[in-house]
């Protein structure tokens, strides 16, 4: 492989440093290149034609990306670096873009006078009036033309975005700028009016739902040339280095709990799914292998025949140890919320690796929502139904750990067995309130282990109004559980 | 050195000949894999074409389909190489009379006659193309995984016995993976990685034309609507793509040409296999036709 490496440097060093720079951006944001994958990177893109971005982008996710949730990540970093080293290949094709949709808008629009200049900044369509414009992006949508739709993004950012050189602002600004003017709501409305009156208002409205399904996907579609192209102009303002930084957001499975967008949120929700089936394997052959069973004599003799009759090599069978019965017992006060959710969500998943779960949540009262998760199949459903209907709160709805505890003493303490871990999560901040740390004490003697997942960084311990370290003096474990690679780590090793 | 194909586009006309409908990352990456000599491994969602890909690779090179299915306990015996036991054991016993000497009978019963390829030295072995498809790689336990590691990087089989059993060419490797755990680094690095998710909506109705004969190109648009407007939803599972394919015969052989909320209440049983799924598509079919009436 070195050898072919010279070989790559003199014919193509400008491609050579951008490459480095974009795998350097790549390990940044988190993404494990490795130097093996580095190098096949370089030799993939020697097979390729390289004025095909497409095809530039595949060789190098093909190589460089080995997990599917990094796949985001890479497109951002690749659109950051390629973007305008693709303009610059895909000139020509921009130009025919630019002559096709010259055309068109001659012979739609041959009589409009060309003076209005709206957007003012120059270039082959400046000519035209928004009516015109919104006529143009409203046929492309109609159509679903992918091409026409990137022609009409960038002539909207150009035009209303109002970016200007140098100026502090992120791309959010210049999207919502963009977007207000073009109205897509609107235009999903009249799309839809369109589409009713060409079938004579024949349509079922199963056939609306589906045609409305249609129409949000291509304004989606739309939404992201948008983006990119602001993306793009950005480069182009600030620099590659500088706009990779700002762009750089943690891959999914780092994600703090506690802070996460919406967005950001609904991606977890997405890879949680995943993750629990991933576990659940996990968890039961993990069950089924370690120690060994009982001779398995059926299959002892089979071997012997592999030395002539001699039981050389004793087979045994997979032993069946009893599974653990787990007590989550979770606080959903706002902060921490997040977390209880995504928790609750991976523990009942799990729950056929378990005999039992039984869950209970609290603020400062503490209620038993097991028969929320029993009743239904579905999982967000039940966890709706945990944050609208579980009797929580007691005197203010602010966090009392040492109260939820008591009401948890009083009531349930005598299921817990030693067959049972119990599940304590929250972030300890009490309020200041009295903290009841011998039932925890009690609690760690009769269960079989009592561990405390903490969604606060290890550095907040402690501090201010929380109490971890006097509850933590009798747990089994106490783990900080911030994004979801944390989380399942700790389920790894739970069962 | 001759590549099987010339560039990306001859990927994915000969893909189509076979019935196969390769995206650009698909047909790129097949494209790559031939000239960098390296296997591809593919994941994503359970009835998306994993293994199709593999069988109508070697369907359209012409190759031999080489197919090792891994499970729990998969172990060297039966993926790499075993001795035939039996057959040494008679060689001996039918040598007593002759007083051969010991360490020519030695080499003599650690020979090829005595060795019983398995599918993975098979693939390096064979004289003709070959396609190796290792199906499910992800069920074998991560230590299992070390046994393909030299196959995969240097075409390469070592018996202690015998010596290093070099690849007389160059087979394509496909491995695929279901993503039940996470494959380690080593397998990782030593291949390209495609993941292959659900089609877009112009590919799926693309898919079905081709998979389904005598089904109209409207009917096979308005499939491909509603699949893509179901897997929109938060679902247990999401309808695969042989599921779509499934769906559509069905709806050709009961005749019916126009899909309505109705028809589709009444088959999405096909589409979807979990109770709580089936009820959730139902709901929000009817449902949202209401809520937009206006």
């Amino acid at each position: 492989m070195t050898t072919h490496e010279p070989a790559v440097e003199t014919s193509e060093a400008p491609l050579l440093d951008l490459l480095t720079g974009f795998i350097v951006e790549l390990r940044n944001a988190g993404l494990p290149v490795s130097l093996t994958e580095n190098l096949d990177a370089m030799q993939a893109i020697k097979h390729i034609p390289l004025e095909d971005r497409t095809a530039l982008k595949y060789a190098l996710a093909a190589t460089l990306v080995k997990n599917h949730s990094h796949w985001r990540a890479f497109e951002i970093v690749f659109d950051v670096y390629f973007s305008l080293r693709g303009d610059e290949y895909s000139l020509e094709d921009g130009e025919l873009l630019d002559d096709a949709f010259d055309e068109d808008e001659d012979g739609d629009q041959e009589n409009q006078g060309q003076g209005e200049g709206q957007g003012g900044e120059g270039g082959s369509n400046s000519g035209m009036t928004p009516e015109e414009m919104a006529e143009m992006l409203y046929n492309a949508l109609m159509q679903g033309d992918s091409s026409m739709m990137r022609q009409m993004a960038r002539e909207s950012v150009r035009r209303y975005a109002g970016m200007e050189p140098g100026r502090p602002v992120g791309g959010t600004y210049y999207l919502y700028r963009t977007l207000r003017n073009l109205d897509l709501d609107g235009v999903l409305e009249k799309l839809m009016q369109q589409q009713q009156d060409e079938s004579d208002g024949d349509m079922s409205q199963f056939e609306q739902r589906l045609a409305r399904d249609e129409f949000k996907d291509r304004i989606d579609a739309l939404k992201k040339e948008i983006e990119a192209e602001i993306r793009r102009r950005l480069v182009a303002d600030r620099g590659v280095e500088a706009m990779a930084k700002t762009l750089r957001k943690p891959l999914p499975e780092d994600v703090d709990f506690m802070h996460a967008s919406r967005e950001e949120m609904a991606n977890l929700r997405k890879a949680i799914y995943p993750l629990t089936r991933k576990l659940a394997v996990r968890l039961a052959r993990k069950r089924r292998r370690g120690r060994k069973g009982p001779l398995d004599f059926r299959h002892t003799i089979r071997a012997s025949l592999s030395y002539g009759g001699v039981p050389a090599d004793p087979k045994f069978r997979n032993p069946r140890p009893k599974k653990p019965e787990i007590m989550v017992i979770a606080d959903i006060s706002g902060s921490v919320a997040a977390f209880a959710r995504f928790t609750l969500h991976l523990v009942y998943a799990l729950s056929s690796q378990f005999t039992q779960v039984r869950s209970f949540v609290f603020i400062d009262g503490l209620d038993e929502v097991t028969e929320y998760f029993e009743q239904t199949e579905d999982i967000t459903e039940a966890i709706h139904r945990v944050n609208s209907e579980a009797d929580v709160v007691w005197v203010d709805g602010h966090s009392d750990y040492g109260h939820a505890l008591e009401v948890f003493w009083n009531n349930y303490a005598k299921d817990v067995t030693a067959k049972t871990s119990v599940l304590i999560l929250g972030d300890a901040r009490n309020n200041y309130h009295a903290p009841n740390s011998w039932i925890i004490q009690d609690l760690a003697e009769r269960a079989r282990n009592v561990f405390w997942l903490n969604p606060e960084p290890k550095s907040y311990w402690d501090t201010g109004d929380s109490i971890i370290g006097e509850y933590s003096q009798y747990c089994d474990g106490i783990f900080e559980v911030r994004n979801l690679r944390q989380l399942e780590s700790f389920a790894d090793n739970l069962a | 050195m001759d590549h099987r194909f010339s560039d990306v586009q001859q990927v994915r006309d000969q893909l189509e000949s076979v019935h196969y409908l390769a995206d650009d990352s698909i047909a790129g990456i097949v494209h790559l894999a031939d000239r960098l000599e390296k296997p591809i491994l593919i994941e994503g969602p359970a009835g998306t074409g994993k293994t199709q890909l593999a069988k109508s690779v070697a369907e359209m090179t012409g190759a031999r389909l080489i197919r090792l299915q891994c499970y729990e306990g998969l172990d060297e015996a039966k993926a790499l190489y075993e001795w035939n036991y039996k057959k040494q054991l008679l060689r001996i016993q039918a040598d007593r009379s002759h007083e051969t000497d010991w360490s020519e009978l030695e080499d003599d019963i650690f020979s090829e006659e005595f060795l019983l390829t398995r599918p993975l030295l098979e693939a390096i072995r064979a004289e003709d193309p070959v396609v190796l498809l290792i199906d499910e790689v992800d069920r074998v336990e991560i230590e299992t995984e070390a046994l393909l590691l030299e196959i995969l990087s240097e075409y390469q089989v070592s018996i202690p016995e015998l010596g290093t059993v070099t690849a007389k060419q160059i087979p394509l490797v496909f491995l695929t993976s279901n993503n039940t755990r996470e494959l380690s680094e080593a397998l990782k690095r030593r291949c390209l990685y495609l993941h292959l998710d659900y089609p877009d909506m112009d590919r799926e109705k693309q898919i079905v034309l081709t998979r389904v004969p005598d089904i109209t190109e409207h009917l096979a648009a308005q499939v491909a609507r509603v699949v893509r407007s179901i897997r929109q939803l938060e679902l247990k599972k999401h309808p695969s793509v042989s599921e779509t394919i499934d769906w559509a015969r069905t709806l050709v052989l009961l005749g019916i040409d126009h899909i309505d909320a109705e028809t589709a209440t009444d088959t999405v049983n096909i589409l979807l296999k979990y109770r709580t799924d089936i009820e959730k598509a139902v709901k929000d079919m009817n449902a949202n036709a209401d809520t937009y009436s206006g």
